[in-house]
Protein backbone atom coordinates (compact mmCIF):
# COMPACT_ATOMS: atom_id res chain seq x y z
CA UNK A 1 0.00 0.00 0.00
CA UNK A 2 1.49 3.35 -1.00
CA UNK A 3 1.47 6.13 1.58
CA UNK A 4 -0.72 8.42 -0.51
CA UNK A 5 -3.44 5.80 -0.93
CA UNK A 6 -3.30 5.08 2.76
CA UNK A 7 -3.84 8.76 3.50
CA UNK A 8 -6.69 8.89 1.05
CA UNK A 9 -8.42 6.06 2.84
CA UNK A 10 -7.86 7.74 6.18
CA UNK A 11 -9.28 11.00 4.91
CA UNK A 12 -12.36 9.29 3.50
CA UNK A 13 -12.79 7.47 6.79
CA UNK A 14 -12.56 10.74 8.71
CA UNK A 15 -15.04 12.48 6.45
CA UNK A 16 -17.58 9.67 6.66
CA UNK A 17 -17.19 9.54 10.44
CA UNK A 18 -17.90 13.25 10.73
CA UNK A 19 -20.79 12.92 8.33
CA UNK A 20 -22.23 10.12 10.49
CA UNK A 21 -21.75 12.22 13.64
CA UNK A 22 -23.54 15.12 11.96
CA UNK A 23 -26.44 12.89 10.93
CA UNK A 24 -27.02 11.48 14.40
CA UNK A 25 -26.59 14.70 16.36
CA UNK A 26 -28.58 17.01 14.08
CA UNK A 27 -32.11 15.90 15.09
CA UNK A 28 -31.36 16.98 18.66
CA UNK A 29 -29.51 20.18 17.72
CA UNK A 30 -32.02 21.29 15.09
CA UNK A 31 -34.97 20.62 17.40
CA UNK A 32 -33.65 22.71 20.26
CA UNK A 33 -32.52 25.49 17.90
CA UNK A 34 -36.01 25.55 16.42
CA UNK A 35 -37.48 25.69 19.92
CA UNK A 36 -35.22 28.67 20.64
CA UNK A 37 -36.22 30.26 17.34
CA UNK A 38 -39.95 29.86 18.08
CA UNK A 39 -39.48 31.38 21.52
CA UNK A 40 -37.71 34.47 20.16
CA UNK A 41 -40.17 35.37 17.41
CA UNK A 42 -43.17 37.67 17.33
CA UNK A 43 -46.42 36.09 16.21
CA UNK A 44 -46.11 37.52 12.73
CA UNK A 45 -42.84 35.61 12.22
CA UNK A 46 -44.15 32.43 13.80
CA UNK A 47 -47.15 32.48 11.47
CA UNK A 48 -45.07 33.14 8.35
CA UNK A 49 -44.73 30.67 5.50
CA UNK A 50 -42.10 29.70 4.51
CA UNK A 51 -40.95 29.66 8.14
CA UNK A 52 -38.55 32.30 9.45
CA UNK A 53 -35.51 30.75 11.14
CA UNK A 54 -33.70 33.81 12.42
CA UNK A 55 -36.06 36.77 12.85
CA UNK A 56 -35.06 40.36 12.15
CA UNK A 57 -36.34 41.42 15.56
CA UNK A 58 -36.01 39.20 18.60
CA UNK A 59 -39.09 38.98 20.78
CA UNK A 60 -37.39 39.08 24.21
CA UNK A 61 -40.82 40.15 25.39
CA UNK A 62 -41.92 36.47 25.20
CA UNK A 63 -39.50 35.68 28.01
CA UNK A 64 -40.06 38.75 30.13
CA UNK A 65 -43.84 38.24 29.93
CA UNK A 66 -43.56 34.67 31.18
CA UNK A 67 -41.12 35.53 33.94
CA UNK A 68 -43.07 38.61 35.01
CA UNK A 69 -46.34 36.77 35.54
CA UNK A 70 -46.59 36.07 39.24
CA UNK A 71 -48.36 32.76 38.57
CA UNK A 72 -45.24 31.52 36.87
CA UNK A 73 -43.18 32.41 39.94
CA UNK A 74 -45.65 30.46 42.11
CA UNK A 75 -45.41 27.43 39.84
CA UNK A 76 -41.64 27.65 39.77
CA UNK A 77 -41.52 27.52 43.57
CA UNK A 78 -44.05 24.66 43.58
CA UNK A 79 -41.75 22.69 41.29
CA UNK A 80 -38.76 23.60 43.42
CA UNK A 81 -40.49 22.50 46.64
CA UNK A 82 -41.89 19.25 45.23
CA UNK A 83 -38.69 18.18 43.47
CA UNK A 84 -36.48 19.37 46.32
CA UNK A 85 -38.46 17.60 49.05
CA UNK A 86 -38.98 14.41 47.06
CA UNK A 87 -35.27 14.23 46.27
CA UNK A 88 -34.02 14.99 49.77
CA UNK A 89 -36.45 12.51 51.36
CA UNK A 90 -35.49 9.87 48.79
CA UNK A 91 -31.80 10.34 49.57
CA UNK A 92 -32.47 10.15 53.32
CA UNK A 93 -34.20 6.78 53.10
CA UNK A 94 -32.67 5.46 49.88
CA UNK A 95 -28.95 5.85 50.53
CA UNK A 96 -28.95 3.83 53.78
CA UNK A 97 -31.30 1.31 52.16
CA UNK A 98 -28.97 0.86 49.20
CA UNK A 99 -26.13 0.35 51.66
CA UNK A 100 -28.04 -2.20 53.72
CA UNK A 101 -29.23 -4.16 50.69
CA UNK A 102 -25.75 -4.21 49.16
CA UNK A 103 -24.11 -5.40 52.41
CA UNK A 104 -26.78 -8.04 53.08
CA UNK A 105 -26.56 -9.08 49.42
CA UNK A 106 -30.36 -9.12 49.52
CA UNK A 107 -30.74 -9.10 45.77
CA UNK A 108 -34.26 -10.45 45.88
CA UNK A 109 -35.45 -7.21 47.43
CA UNK A 110 -34.63 -5.54 44.12
CA UNK A 111 -37.74 -7.18 42.70
CA UNK A 112 -39.85 -4.53 44.45
CA UNK A 113 -37.89 -1.89 42.59
CA UNK A 114 -38.46 -3.82 39.38
CA UNK A 115 -42.20 -3.85 40.02
CA UNK A 116 -42.07 -0.13 40.68
CA UNK A 117 -40.22 0.31 37.39
CA UNK A 118 -42.83 -1.64 35.43
CA UNK A 119 -45.95 -0.20 37.04
CA UNK A 120 -47.58 2.65 35.10
CA UNK A 121 -47.63 5.87 37.13
CA UNK A 122 -51.39 6.12 36.81
CA UNK A 123 -51.85 2.91 38.81
CA UNK A 124 -50.41 4.60 41.89
CA UNK A 125 -52.58 7.62 41.33
CA UNK A 126 -55.96 5.92 41.71
CA UNK A 127 -55.53 4.63 45.29
CA UNK A 128 -53.29 7.46 46.46
CA UNK A 129 -55.69 10.05 45.05
CA UNK A 130 -58.44 8.58 47.25
CA UNK A 131 -56.14 8.47 50.26
CA UNK A 132 -55.19 12.11 49.85
CA UNK A 133 -58.84 13.03 49.44
CA UNK A 134 -59.76 11.24 52.68
CA UNK A 135 -56.90 12.87 54.50
CA UNK A 136 -57.97 16.27 53.18
CA UNK A 137 -54.56 16.93 51.70
CA UNK A 138 -55.67 17.84 48.18
CA UNK A 139 -54.97 21.50 47.54
CA UNK A 140 -51.61 21.37 49.29
CA UNK A 141 -48.25 20.32 47.87
CA UNK A 142 -48.00 17.34 50.24
CA UNK A 143 -49.69 14.77 47.93
CA UNK A 144 -47.35 15.65 45.09
CA UNK A 145 -44.27 15.42 47.31
CA UNK A 146 -45.36 12.00 48.55
CA UNK A 147 -46.23 10.63 45.13
CA UNK A 148 -43.01 11.91 43.60
CA UNK A 149 -41.29 9.52 46.02
CA UNK A 150 -42.62 6.77 43.73
CA UNK A 151 -40.20 8.13 41.15
CA UNK A 152 -37.25 9.20 43.28
CA UNK A 153 -36.96 6.44 45.90
CA UNK A 154 -36.49 3.51 43.46
CA UNK A 155 -33.92 5.49 41.44
CA UNK A 156 -31.88 6.31 44.54
CA UNK A 157 -32.04 2.80 46.01
CA UNK A 158 -31.18 1.19 42.67
CA UNK A 159 -28.17 3.41 41.99
CA UNK A 160 -26.90 3.18 45.57
CA UNK A 161 -27.08 -0.63 45.64
CA UNK A 162 -24.94 -0.70 42.52
CA UNK A 163 -22.54 1.84 43.95
CA UNK A 164 -22.06 0.29 47.40
CA UNK A 165 -21.46 -3.08 45.79
CA UNK A 166 -18.34 -1.69 44.14
CA UNK A 167 -16.88 0.16 47.14
CA UNK A 168 -14.16 -1.77 49.01
CA UNK A 169 -15.15 -3.69 52.14
CA UNK A 170 -11.69 -3.80 53.76
CA UNK A 171 -11.92 -0.35 55.36
CA UNK A 172 -15.35 -1.08 56.78
CA UNK A 173 -14.23 -4.43 58.20
CA UNK A 174 -11.17 -2.80 59.77
CA UNK A 175 -13.36 -0.16 61.39
CA UNK A 176 -15.75 -2.82 62.74
CA UNK A 177 -12.85 -4.76 64.25
CA UNK A 178 -11.67 -1.53 65.89
CA UNK A 179 -15.01 -1.47 67.66
CA UNK A 180 -16.93 1.07 65.62
CA UNK A 181 -20.72 0.60 65.45
CA UNK A 182 -22.35 -0.10 62.11
CA UNK A 183 -23.91 3.32 62.02
CA UNK A 184 -20.50 4.94 62.64
CA UNK A 185 -18.99 2.78 59.89
CA UNK A 186 -21.71 3.87 57.49
CA UNK A 187 -21.46 7.51 58.47
CA UNK A 188 -17.68 7.88 58.54
CA UNK A 189 -16.34 5.19 56.21
CA UNK A 190 -18.93 4.14 53.62
CA UNK A 191 -20.73 7.45 53.08
CA UNK A 192 -17.67 9.61 52.24
CA UNK A 193 -16.55 7.08 49.63
CA UNK A 194 -20.04 6.97 48.14
CA UNK A 195 -20.26 10.70 47.39
CA UNK A 196 -19.95 10.29 43.58
CA UNK A 197 -22.73 7.69 43.65
CA UNK A 198 -24.93 9.99 45.71
CA UNK A 199 -24.29 12.75 43.18
CA UNK A 200 -25.49 10.48 40.37
CA UNK A 201 -28.61 9.47 42.33
CA UNK A 202 -29.30 13.09 43.24
CA UNK A 203 -29.04 14.34 39.64
CA UNK A 204 -31.27 11.63 38.17
CA UNK A 205 -33.87 11.94 40.95
CA UNK A 206 -34.02 15.71 40.41
CA UNK A 207 -34.43 15.39 36.64
CA UNK A 208 -37.11 12.71 36.68
CA UNK A 209 -39.06 14.44 39.43
CA UNK A 210 -38.78 17.85 37.75
CA UNK A 211 -40.02 16.40 34.43
CA UNK A 212 -42.95 14.52 35.94
CA UNK A 213 -46.29 15.48 34.49
CA UNK A 214 -48.84 12.73 35.10
CA UNK A 215 -48.96 13.12 38.91
CA UNK A 216 -49.44 16.85 38.63
CA UNK A 217 -52.37 16.83 36.21
CA UNK A 218 -54.37 14.69 38.63
CA UNK A 219 -53.26 16.02 42.00
CA UNK A 220 -52.50 19.70 41.40
CA UNK A 221 -55.07 22.40 41.87
CA UNK A 222 -54.84 25.90 40.47
CA UNK A 223 -52.44 27.01 43.18
CA UNK A 224 -50.36 23.85 43.43
CA UNK A 225 -49.34 23.25 39.83
CA UNK A 226 -45.78 22.38 39.02
CA UNK A 227 -44.14 23.82 35.91
CA UNK A 228 -44.85 20.96 33.46
CA UNK A 229 -48.55 21.09 34.37
CA UNK A 230 -48.58 24.88 34.16
CA UNK A 231 -47.06 24.79 30.68
CA UNK A 232 -49.57 22.16 29.58
CA UNK A 233 -52.44 24.34 30.80
CA UNK A 234 -51.11 27.28 28.83
CA UNK A 235 -51.81 25.33 25.61
CA UNK A 236 -55.55 25.17 26.04
CA UNK A 237 -55.84 28.87 26.83
CA UNK A 238 -53.50 30.33 24.23
CA UNK A 239 -53.75 28.01 21.27
CA UNK A 240 -52.24 30.48 18.87
CA UNK A 241 -49.47 32.31 20.70
CA UNK A 242 -46.52 30.12 19.90
CA UNK A 243 -43.82 32.54 20.96
CA UNK A 244 -44.69 32.85 24.66
CA UNK A 245 -45.59 29.15 24.77
CA UNK A 246 -42.22 28.09 23.38
CA UNK A 247 -40.49 30.53 25.73
CA UNK A 248 -42.30 29.02 28.72
CA UNK A 249 -41.46 25.49 27.54
CA UNK A 250 -37.81 26.41 27.17
CA UNK A 251 -37.67 28.02 30.62
CA UNK A 252 -39.22 24.90 32.18
CA UNK A 253 -36.80 22.49 30.59
CA UNK A 254 -33.70 24.71 30.66
CA UNK A 255 -32.49 23.63 34.13
CA UNK A 256 -32.64 20.01 32.99
CA UNK A 257 -30.85 20.70 29.72
CA UNK A 258 -28.06 22.55 31.53
CA UNK A 259 -27.71 19.69 34.01
CA UNK A 260 -27.55 17.23 31.10
CA UNK A 261 -24.72 19.06 29.40
CA UNK A 262 -22.71 19.83 32.52
CA UNK A 263 -23.28 16.56 34.37
CA UNK A 264 -23.46 14.26 31.35
CA UNK A 265 -20.74 12.00 32.76
CA UNK A 266 -22.78 11.32 35.94
CA UNK A 267 -26.03 10.98 34.00
CA UNK A 268 -24.54 8.50 31.56
CA UNK A 269 -23.02 6.50 34.43
CA UNK A 270 -26.30 6.44 36.33
CA UNK A 271 -28.50 5.58 33.37
CA UNK A 272 -26.31 2.78 32.10
CA UNK A 273 -25.81 1.36 35.60
CA UNK A 274 -29.53 1.41 36.22
CA UNK A 275 -30.40 0.21 32.73
CA UNK A 276 -27.83 -2.50 32.18
CA UNK A 277 -28.62 -4.03 35.51
CA UNK A 278 -32.15 -4.56 34.34
CA UNK A 279 -33.90 -1.41 35.64
CA UNK B 1 -17.85 -11.56 66.48
CA UNK B 2 -21.49 -11.44 65.52
CA UNK B 3 -21.86 -10.03 62.00
CA UNK B 4 -23.70 -6.72 62.18
CA UNK B 5 -27.28 -6.63 61.05
CA UNK B 6 -28.04 -4.12 58.33
CA UNK B 7 -31.80 -4.14 58.79
CA UNK B 8 -31.96 -0.74 60.50
CA UNK B 9 -30.58 0.82 57.34
CA UNK B 10 -33.34 -0.66 55.23
CA UNK B 11 -36.37 -0.15 57.48
CA UNK B 12 -37.15 3.53 56.66
CA UNK B 13 -37.10 2.77 52.96
CA UNK B 14 -39.16 -0.35 53.56
CA UNK B 15 -41.84 1.73 55.27
CA UNK B 16 -41.89 4.18 52.36
CA UNK B 17 -41.99 1.41 49.76
CA UNK B 18 -44.82 -0.33 51.63
CA UNK B 19 -46.79 2.91 51.81
CA UNK B 20 -46.37 4.19 48.27
CA UNK B 21 -45.77 1.05 46.18
CA UNK B 22 -47.11 -2.08 47.90
CA UNK B 23 -50.15 -0.52 49.56
CA UNK B 24 -51.40 1.15 46.35
CA UNK B 25 -51.10 -2.20 44.59
CA UNK B 26 -53.10 -4.10 47.17
CA UNK B 27 -55.65 -1.33 47.31
CA UNK B 28 -55.92 -1.22 43.51
CA UNK B 29 -56.72 -4.92 43.38
CA UNK B 30 -59.37 -4.46 46.06
CA UNK B 31 -60.89 -1.49 44.24
CA UNK B 32 -60.98 -3.41 40.97
CA UNK B 33 -63.42 -5.82 42.64
CA UNK B 34 -65.80 -3.01 43.51
CA UNK B 35 -68.14 -0.66 41.76
CA UNK B 36 -66.30 2.45 42.93
CA UNK B 37 -67.24 5.85 41.59
CA UNK B 38 -66.39 9.17 43.15
CA UNK B 39 -69.51 10.55 44.80
CA UNK B 40 -71.55 7.35 44.93
CA UNK B 41 -71.48 4.44 47.41
CA UNK B 42 -69.19 1.51 46.70
CA UNK B 43 -70.44 -2.03 46.27
CA UNK B 44 -68.54 -5.27 45.97
CA UNK B 45 -69.08 -6.68 42.49
CA UNK B 46 -66.49 -9.46 42.22
CA UNK B 47 -64.89 -9.85 38.82
CA UNK B 48 -67.59 -8.00 36.89
CA UNK B 49 -65.24 -5.07 36.15
CA UNK B 50 -62.93 -7.55 34.47
CA UNK B 51 -65.78 -9.12 32.53
CA UNK B 52 -66.84 -5.65 31.42
CA UNK B 53 -63.33 -5.15 29.98
CA UNK B 54 -63.67 -8.09 27.61
CA UNK B 55 -66.69 -6.46 25.98
CA UNK B 56 -65.39 -2.89 25.96
CA UNK B 57 -64.60 -1.99 22.32
CA UNK B 58 -62.69 1.12 23.35
CA UNK B 59 -60.41 -0.95 25.58
CA UNK B 60 -59.82 -3.57 22.89
CA UNK B 61 -59.07 -0.87 20.36
CA UNK B 62 -56.67 0.71 22.86
CA UNK B 63 -54.78 -2.59 23.17
CA UNK B 64 -54.30 -2.59 19.39
CA UNK B 65 -53.02 1.01 19.39
CA UNK B 66 -50.70 0.23 22.29
CA UNK B 67 -49.19 -2.79 20.54
CA UNK B 68 -48.60 -0.97 17.25
CA UNK B 69 -47.14 2.02 19.08
CA UNK B 70 -44.93 -0.21 21.23
CA UNK B 71 -43.55 -2.42 18.46
CA UNK B 72 -42.56 0.62 16.38
CA UNK B 73 -41.19 2.46 19.42
CA UNK B 74 -38.97 -0.49 20.28
CA UNK B 75 -37.68 -1.35 16.80
CA UNK B 76 -36.89 2.12 15.48
CA UNK B 77 -34.84 3.30 18.49
CA UNK B 78 -33.02 -0.06 18.49
CA UNK B 79 -31.92 0.41 14.86
CA UNK B 80 -30.96 4.08 15.15
CA UNK B 81 -29.51 3.69 18.65
CA UNK B 82 -27.22 0.87 17.54
CA UNK B 83 -26.00 2.95 14.61
CA UNK B 84 -25.40 5.93 16.91
CA UNK B 85 -23.54 3.73 19.41
CA UNK B 86 -21.21 2.40 16.71
CA UNK B 87 -20.45 6.00 15.73
CA UNK B 88 -19.97 7.20 19.32
CA UNK B 89 -17.68 4.23 19.93
CA UNK B 90 -15.15 5.83 17.52
CA UNK B 91 -12.75 8.45 18.80
CA UNK B 92 -13.31 12.01 17.57
CA UNK B 93 -12.85 15.53 18.87
CA UNK B 94 -15.65 16.78 21.12
CA UNK B 95 -17.13 13.32 21.62
CA UNK B 96 -18.11 13.87 25.26
CA UNK B 97 -19.81 17.20 24.54
CA UNK B 98 -21.66 15.84 21.50
CA UNK B 99 -22.81 12.84 23.51
CA UNK B 100 -24.24 15.33 26.03
CA UNK B 101 -26.14 17.05 23.19
CA UNK B 102 -27.28 13.70 21.83
CA UNK B 103 -28.90 12.62 25.10
CA UNK B 104 -30.73 15.94 25.61
CA UNK B 105 -33.98 14.71 23.99
CA UNK B 106 -34.47 12.00 26.62
CA UNK B 107 -33.63 14.23 29.57
CA UNK B 108 -35.69 17.25 28.47
CA UNK B 109 -39.11 17.77 30.09
CA UNK B 110 -41.49 15.65 27.95
CA UNK B 111 -44.39 18.10 28.09
CA UNK B 112 -42.16 20.96 26.97
CA UNK B 113 -40.85 19.08 23.95
CA UNK B 114 -44.31 17.72 23.14
CA UNK B 115 -45.49 21.30 22.88
CA UNK B 116 -42.82 22.18 20.35
CA UNK B 117 -43.52 19.00 18.37
CA UNK B 118 -47.19 19.99 18.24
CA UNK B 119 -46.19 23.28 16.63
CA UNK B 120 -43.88 21.46 14.23
CA UNK B 121 -46.70 19.09 13.22
CA UNK B 122 -49.05 21.99 12.38
CA UNK B 123 -50.33 21.26 8.83
CA UNK B 124 -50.20 24.88 7.59
CA UNK B 125 -47.51 26.58 9.65
CA UNK B 126 -45.46 23.65 10.89
CA UNK B 127 -41.82 23.38 9.97
CA UNK B 128 -42.07 19.66 9.16
CA UNK B 129 -44.35 20.17 6.17
CA UNK B 130 -42.03 22.94 5.01
CA UNK B 131 -39.06 20.54 5.21
CA UNK B 132 -41.05 17.91 3.28
CA UNK B 133 -41.90 20.47 0.59
CA UNK B 134 -38.18 21.11 0.09
CA UNK B 135 -37.74 17.50 -1.05
CA UNK B 136 -40.98 17.46 -3.01
CA UNK B 137 -43.13 15.44 -0.62
CA UNK B 138 -46.73 16.67 -0.27
CA UNK B 139 -47.89 18.15 3.05
CA UNK B 140 -49.04 15.67 5.69
CA UNK B 141 -51.65 16.00 8.42
CA UNK B 142 -49.35 14.29 10.97
CA UNK B 143 -51.11 14.02 14.34
CA UNK B 144 -54.30 15.51 12.92
CA UNK B 145 -55.26 12.47 10.83
CA UNK B 146 -56.21 9.01 12.22
CA UNK B 147 -53.97 7.19 9.73
CA UNK B 148 -50.80 9.14 10.49
CA UNK B 149 -51.21 9.99 14.15
CA UNK B 150 -49.53 6.90 15.61
CA UNK B 151 -46.53 6.98 13.24
CA UNK B 152 -46.14 10.69 14.02
CA UNK B 153 -46.16 10.04 17.77
CA UNK B 154 -43.69 7.20 17.24
CA UNK B 155 -41.45 9.71 15.48
CA UNK B 156 -41.41 11.80 18.67
CA UNK B 157 -40.87 8.75 20.86
CA UNK B 158 -38.00 7.59 18.63
CA UNK B 159 -36.40 11.00 18.65
CA UNK B 160 -36.73 11.05 22.42
CA UNK B 161 -35.52 7.57 23.33
CA UNK B 162 -32.92 6.57 20.73
CA UNK B 163 -30.26 8.03 23.08
CA UNK B 164 -31.06 5.50 25.82
CA UNK B 165 -30.54 2.59 23.42
CA UNK B 166 -27.32 4.27 22.27
CA UNK B 167 -26.01 4.48 25.84
CA UNK B 168 -26.78 0.84 26.62
CA UNK B 169 -25.26 -0.46 23.38
CA UNK B 170 -22.27 1.84 23.86
CA UNK B 171 -21.70 0.12 27.20
CA UNK B 172 -21.80 -3.20 25.36
CA UNK B 173 -19.34 -2.06 22.71
CA UNK B 174 -16.88 -0.96 25.37
CA UNK B 175 -16.82 -4.52 26.71
CA UNK B 176 -15.95 -6.18 23.36
CA UNK B 177 -12.36 -7.48 23.06
CA UNK B 178 -10.29 -6.19 20.13
CA UNK B 179 -8.90 -9.55 18.87
CA UNK B 180 -11.80 -10.54 16.59
CA UNK B 181 -11.55 -7.15 14.88
CA UNK B 182 -7.84 -7.56 14.27
CA UNK B 183 -8.24 -10.96 12.61
CA UNK B 184 -11.21 -9.69 10.58
CA UNK B 185 -9.07 -6.82 9.32
CA UNK B 186 -6.36 -9.30 8.28
CA UNK B 187 -8.98 -11.37 6.46
CA UNK B 188 -10.13 -8.24 4.64
CA UNK B 189 -13.72 -8.20 5.90
CA UNK B 190 -15.92 -5.26 4.87
CA UNK B 191 -17.33 -2.84 7.45
CA UNK B 192 -20.77 -4.38 7.11
CA UNK B 193 -19.39 -7.93 7.51
CA UNK B 194 -17.48 -6.88 10.62
CA UNK B 195 -20.64 -5.38 12.08
CA UNK B 196 -22.90 -8.27 11.07
CA UNK B 197 -20.70 -11.18 12.13
CA UNK B 198 -18.62 -9.79 15.01
CA UNK B 199 -20.20 -6.71 16.58
CA UNK B 200 -23.87 -7.66 16.35
CA UNK B 201 -23.60 -11.11 18.02
CA UNK B 202 -21.46 -9.63 20.80
CA UNK B 203 -23.83 -6.76 21.59
CA UNK B 204 -26.93 -8.97 21.36
CA UNK B 205 -27.36 -9.21 25.17
CA UNK B 206 -27.26 -5.42 25.42
CA UNK B 207 -29.70 -4.99 22.55
CA UNK B 208 -32.03 -7.35 24.35
CA UNK B 209 -31.86 -5.32 27.57
CA UNK B 210 -32.35 -2.10 25.63
CA UNK B 211 -35.34 -3.65 23.85
CA UNK B 212 -36.84 -4.76 27.14
CA UNK B 213 -36.50 -1.33 28.76
CA UNK B 214 -37.82 0.34 25.63
CA UNK B 215 -40.83 -1.99 25.63
CA UNK B 216 -41.65 -1.23 29.26
CA UNK B 217 -41.41 2.53 28.66
CA UNK B 218 -43.20 2.57 25.31
CA UNK B 219 -46.18 0.59 26.58
CA UNK B 220 -46.58 3.09 29.42
CA UNK B 221 -45.90 6.16 27.30
CA UNK B 222 -48.18 8.92 28.52
CA UNK B 223 -46.81 12.47 28.62
CA UNK B 224 -46.09 12.93 24.93
CA UNK B 225 -49.30 11.28 23.68
CA UNK B 226 -51.45 13.09 26.22
CA UNK B 227 -49.88 16.48 25.59
CA UNK B 228 -49.97 16.23 21.79
CA UNK B 229 -53.25 14.41 20.97
CA UNK B 230 -54.96 13.35 24.24
CA UNK B 231 -55.71 10.15 22.36
CA UNK B 232 -57.23 11.84 19.33
CA UNK B 233 -58.23 12.55 16.66
CA UNK B 234 -61.32 10.68 17.80
CA UNK B 235 -59.71 7.80 19.62
CA UNK B 236 -57.12 7.03 16.91
CA UNK B 237 -54.14 7.32 19.27
CA UNK B 238 -55.83 6.22 22.49
CA UNK B 239 -53.45 3.75 24.14
CA UNK B 240 -54.32 1.75 27.26
CA UNK B 241 -52.62 4.30 29.48
CA UNK B 242 -54.56 7.21 27.95
CA UNK B 243 -57.83 5.28 28.23
CA UNK B 244 -57.00 4.45 31.84
CA UNK B 245 -56.60 8.15 32.52
CA UNK B 246 -59.98 8.96 30.97
CA UNK B 247 -61.78 6.22 32.90
CA UNK B 248 -60.20 7.06 36.23
CA UNK B 249 -59.87 10.83 36.15
CA UNK B 250 -62.33 12.09 33.56
CA UNK B 251 -65.24 9.75 34.38
CA UNK B 252 -63.97 9.07 37.93
CA UNK B 253 -64.91 5.41 37.52
CA UNK B 254 -62.20 4.26 39.91
CA UNK B 255 -63.23 0.61 40.24
CA UNK B 256 -63.22 0.04 36.50
CA UNK B 257 -60.02 2.09 36.19
CA UNK B 258 -58.38 -0.16 38.78
CA UNK B 259 -59.32 -3.23 36.78
CA UNK B 260 -57.73 -1.65 33.69
CA UNK B 261 -54.60 -0.88 35.75
CA UNK B 262 -54.32 -4.51 36.87
CA UNK B 263 -54.84 -5.94 33.37
CA UNK B 264 -52.43 -3.35 31.98
CA UNK B 265 -49.72 -4.40 34.45
CA UNK B 266 -50.27 -8.07 33.61
CA UNK B 267 -50.02 -7.24 29.91
CA UNK B 268 -46.62 -5.58 30.47
CA UNK B 269 -45.42 -8.61 32.44
CA UNK B 270 -46.72 -10.88 29.65
CA UNK B 271 -44.88 -8.88 26.98
CA UNK B 272 -41.69 -9.05 29.04
CA UNK B 273 -42.13 -12.82 29.42
CA UNK B 274 -42.64 -13.23 25.66
CA UNK B 275 -39.45 -11.28 25.01
CA UNK B 276 -37.52 -13.40 27.53
CA UNK B 277 -38.88 -16.56 25.92
CA UNK B 278 -37.94 -15.38 22.42
CA UNK B 279 -34.45 -14.61 23.67
CA UNK B 280 -34.12 -18.08 25.19
CA UNK B 281 -35.31 -19.67 21.97
CA UNK B 282 -32.69 -17.70 20.06
CA UNK B 283 -29.96 -18.88 22.41
CA UNK B 284 -31.08 -22.50 22.07
CA UNK B 285 -31.08 -22.39 18.27
CA UNK B 286 -27.62 -20.81 18.41
CA UNK B 287 -26.36 -23.60 20.62
CA UNK B 288 -28.08 -26.20 18.44
CA UNK B 289 -26.57 -24.83 15.24
CA UNK B 290 -23.13 -24.69 16.86
CA UNK B 291 -23.26 -28.36 17.75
Amino acid sequence: MTPSRFNMRQIIGKISLWFAVLVIVSPAILFFLWMLSLSLKFEIDNAAYPPVFIPEHFAWKNYTDVLASNRFVTYFFNSLIVTGSATVLALMVGVPAGYGIARMAAHKSAIVILIARITPGLSYLIPLFLMFQWLGLLGTLVPQIIIHLVVTVPIVIWIMIGYFETTPLELEEAALIDGAGRWQVFRHVALPIAKPGIAVAFILAVIFSWNNFVFGIVLAGRETRTLPVAVYNMISFDQLSWGPLAAAALIVTLPVLLLTVFAQRQIVAGLTAGAVKGG
Amino acid sequence: MRPPSYWPFVIPALVVVLAIIIFPWVFTIWMSLNEWKVGSPTTFVGVSNYLRLTGDPRFIEAIGHTLVYTVLSVLLPLVFGTFAAVVFHQKFAGRGFLRGIFIMPMMATPVAIALVWTMMFHPQLGVLNYLLSLVGIPAQLWVFHPATVIPSLVLVETWQWTPLVMLIVLGGLAAIPTEPYESAQIDGASLWQVFRFITLPLIMPFLFIAGMIRMIDAVKSFDVIFAITQGGPGSASETINIYLYSVAFTYYDLGYGSAIAVVFFLLIVLLAAVMLYARQRMLWTEIASDA
